[in-house]
């Protein structure tokens, strides 16, 4: 396979992510101010953070009446998986400095990762850099656009924000769904936290439930499965080739 | 709630995350994760967002309840499996849950 130019990249791969993470960052900014962030603390988020599915857990505990703590740690659960994530790109980044390391460590998301190591072998470090770079920019500045637009909407209730929440975990959650142990999990998951909703406080719920992938790991999927080629839940399959 | 327990609790959530990511890259590198670590991380984002879809669908306070929510996101679930955009699925979910809403259904 030849060297794709970087503008070829940039074009065919990085682009079509970089539009989808945009009206994923346009929604969580409005939704983040919805849930009562300031629109400058949104935007921050967006650049502190930079894992969207965890972004959005951590509004939506808020928005449910959480407590701001619950919430990051169940943000935090839900990036775990960037620890299977950051060991599987590893050998592909040529060594560096321990800053160009911590550097690329930043750009470890669902969309650098996927897209680097499922399209070859040959280029994978510069596939990852131009993508998560991509990410960067289109999730930073679409949270911020969204955030301080988000600010002019009127009443969230009568415009249906509360259900966009979990419309967008739906579609966020669509990848799993196609594997038996995803399904399990997803299921497990829901018993769990519906069982102890009228108990524990908001948010609560959602931590315990991550006991159902405890439950899942038994069940075995037909095809090998692996994190990186679980689909990226940043876009919840909005890039699927 | 106040401003500065959000700001914390953010700062919990991204220096997390960031340690999280650099495990690999700066300590790890040409490792692999053992299979049991690698089977859990990878299945915990499908049961903490299935809890998610399921709690903020139906539950209202510390109770179970079937509003207009619901509708929003069984119209959302259509949208998911024709393979709508991210985005078309929230505004479908947030739409229909509007138009529920304005018409008095629930």
């Amino acid at each position: 396979m030849n060297r794709t130019t970087t503008s070829h990249l940039v074009l065919r791969r990085a682009l079509p992510v970089g539009l989808a993470v945009a009206a994923y960052g346009l929604s969580y900014g409005v939704l983040a101010v919805a849930a009562g962030l300031s629109p400058a603390l949104a935007t921050a988020s967006s650049v502190i953070v930079l894992a969207g599915g965890s972004q959005f857990a951590f509004v939506g505990v808020l928005a449910a009446g959480g407590s701001p703590m619950t919430g990051a740690v169940a943000g935090l659960l839900l990036n775990l998986r960037y620890l299977a994530f950051g060991v599987a790109i590893a050998p592909h980044l040529p060594g560096g400095s321990l800053g160009r390391r911590a550097l690329d460590s930043y750009l470890i998301v669902d969309e650098s990762v996927a897209l680097a190591l499922g399209d070859g072998r040959d280029d994978v470090a510069r596939r990852f850099r131009v993508v998560g770079w991509t990410v960067v920019i289109g999730w930073i500045g679409a949270t911020a656009i969204g955030a301080y637009g988000g600010q002019l909407l009127a009443d969230p209730e009568v415009l249906g924000l509360d259900a966009a929440f979990p419309a967008g975990f739906l579609a966020l959650l669509a990848p799993w769904l196609r594997t038996r142990s995803g399904r399990v999990a997803a299921a497990t998951g829901v018993l769990l936290a519906l069982a102890l909703t009228p108990v524990a406080p908001a948010g609560v719920p959602i931590i315990a439930a991550g006991l159902g992938a405890v439950v899942a790991m038994r069940f075995r999927d037909h095809e090998p499965s692996t994190p990186v080629q679980r689909p990226a839940a940043l876009t919840g399959g909005a890039d699927r080739r | 709630m106040s401003q500065q327990t959000t700001i914390m609790a953010l700062l919990v959530l991204a220096v997390g995350t960031y340690l999280v990511k650099a495990v690999g890259p700066v300590l790890a590198s040409g490792r692999e994760l053992p299979r049991v670590p690698a089977r859990l991380t990878a299945l915990l984002p499908a049961a903490l967002l299935a809890a998610l879809v399921a709690t903020q669908t139906v539950v209202s306070d510390t109770s179970l309840v079937l509003d207009a929510r619901a509708a929003g996101v069984a119209a959302a679930a259509v949208a998911v499996v024709l393979r709508a955009p991210f985005a078309v699925v929230v505004l479908v979910g947030a739409g229909t849950t509007a138009l529920v809403r304005a018409v008095g259904w629930a």
